[in-house]
């Protein structure tokens, strides 16, 4: 079976934040500790909505040592393809589910001398779970928040009442915007970069920190791709020897899957590099999503990422 | 002639580049010996404006020509042990943004770059560039002195006067090669010393 080792859960508490964030904690269903993880890392949830099974990667925000429970904040999304809604409208306390262990793909390096974290809405979560891992160690960190509005700035009370110092929070209604150039000049020799946001965001940071002069190895960052719908294709799966065909709200992945084909994955958001898939023949256009091939892989059609990119044109065989 | 090509040896062995200007706050410039020739191909007027050099001319004769780059900051120094407390000044005080240039022999580049390191710096975002001597700094697994610009192959522990065989074996830790005593098995059979890549 693809993909990391599961846990049976039961949702123990759902409580909503503001008109969008909900947060949602897990215990195991027979009672055990959960693994510890580390700050940065997500669970893979799995929803059974109706005949679909949708499987969508959180990011941990308790804490990493707290075995009791685990602890994700969903963000409702009315345009995407449903999982969060699923979780917002179908989900409630008692109800059984399946969560994935723990999987990082957004660890803290600790070389580093400091933390700068940068975040951007939904995307405080993995540094929620990482400050407590750094609070433990006595670390030296720093967070600039950016969100929409304080009635939509998640956790911002928590985190301005027990870290005030190292708090620093940006409204967008109120027009105000981290002073990105100015934060990074002057940082202390070998500060670490990490960001979670919008890709705008991500782009903006990394582009902005490495004309600065930063080494790239000192900027980190996650972003999730959620699949995007797209016009129907067909393939066909080699070693399988099927003919599958992908529909316009499902991902290449999801379609491999619900055909019965053991696919590899972790994180389904073109970021670990796990579900790569070499493509055997194509006559067509490839729609790649990813993070992880480079440019000149984009461009031979040689591979594809299947939990985010997509095909348009008459051929596409793969190698699974 | 101060550039050498090395032989393909074991992954373990640095790979040397060639030093090239990068964006940054400020530039750290530390080379001995011929490693001044690297400084003077690269170095552009905006660069120097925000460099510290530190140099160990270890008796050769660049000092002036690196002076007349007019760095904002210069150093001279008899040796990389006194060179080395200004390096670490300079690596404490420094901010993100500062670009790291080694060059010069293995010893010193490897030396520097742990100083580096220890202050922050990915050791991939140092920037190495291999000029002059192709001595090594080796470190005996016997007594574990570290013997200094040893150019012949076997060579003697400065430290504890075994007969030592020169390995492409290398620590990023101890930035220096390891020596392995070379007439262990029948002591007193020493093979003649000859050049490290002859």
């Amino acid at each position: 079976m693809s993909g990391a080792e599961k846990i049976a859960v039961t949702v123990t508490d759902i409580v909503p934040l503001n008109d969008l964030v909900t947060r949602f904690e897990f215990k195991s269903t027979d009672g055990s500790l959960l693994p510890t993880f580390s700050g940065g890392a997500h669970t893979v949830v799995e929803m059974q909505d109706g005949d679909i099974t949708r499987l969508n990667p959180y990011s941990l925000m308790s804490d990493p040592m707290d075995q009791t429970a685990y602890t994700i904040s969903v963000r409702r999304d009315d345009e995407g393809r449903g999982g969060s809604l699923f979780m917002h409208s179908k989900v409630s306390v008692g109800d059984q589910m399946v969560i994935s262990y723990p999987v990082n793909l957004f660890s803290l390096d600790l070389r580093a001398k400091k933390h700068l974290f940068i975040a951007g809405g939904i995307g405080i979560t993995p540094f929620l779970a990482q400050i407590k891992q750094l609070e433990r160690f006595n670390g030296h960190w720093e967070l600039h928040y950016a969100c929409r509005s304080e009635s939509l700035g998640s956790y911002v009370d928590e985190l301005t009442s027990h870290h005030p110092n190292e708090t620093h929070v940006y409204y967008d209604d109120q027009d105000q915007v981290i002073d990105l150039a100015n934060l990074l000049d002057g940082q202390p020799l070998g500060t670490h970069i990490y960001v979670c946001g919008p890709k705008g965001m991500i782009e903006w940071v990394r582009g902005t920190a490495a004309g600065e002069g930063w080494p790239r190895e000192a900027v980190h960052y996650e972003e999730f791709l959620a699949p995007q719908p797209g016009k129907p294709f067909e393939v066909k799966l080699a070693v399988s020897n099927k003919v599958i065909e992908v529909g316009e709200q499902e991902s290449l992945l999801e379609a491999m899957e619900r055909e019965g084909v053991d696919a590899p994955y972790l994180c389904r958001g073109g970021a670990c590099g796990q579900c790569e898939t070499n493509v055997i023949d194509y006559a067509g256009n490839f729609i790649h999503r990813d993070h992880w091939l480079d440019d000149a892989e984009h461009a031979n059609g040689q591979k594809i990422m299947p939990c985010v990119s997509r095909f348009e044109g008459k051929v596409l065989v793969l190698d699974r | 002639m101060s550039k050498f090509t090395f032989p393909e040896s074991i992954k373990s062995r640095p790979v040397y580049g060639t030093l090239a200007p990068r964006d940054g706050s400020a530039h750290l410039l530390v080379a001995d010996a011929h490693g001044a020739e690297a400084i003077l191909d690269m170095a552009t007027p905006e660069m120097m404006a925000k460099a510290h050099i530190i140099y160990i001319p270890k008796g050769e004769a660049f000092e002036e020509d690196l002076r007349a780059l007019n760095p904002a900051s210069f150093y001279s120094g008899p040796s990389y042990g006194a060179a080395e407390p200004r390096l670490r000044k300079a690596l404490q005080d420094a901010k993100m943004g500062l670009q790291v240039y080694l060059a010069g022999t293995e010893g010193l580049m490897g030396q520097a770059q742990n100083e580096a390191m220890a202050a922050g710096i990915p050791h991939t975002a140092i920037q190495t560039e291999h000029r002059g001597s192709v001595a090594r700094r080796m470190q005996c697994v016997h007594c574990k002195g570290i013997t200094e610009d040893v150019e012949t192959d076997p060579f003697v522990c400065s430290h504890c006067g075994l007969n030592l065989f020169v390995r492409d074996h290398y620590s990023r830790r101890l930035a220096a090669y390891q020596g392995v005593r070379v007439d262990a098995e029948d002591p007193g059979n020493v093979p003649a010393p000859k050049g490290i890549y002859e």
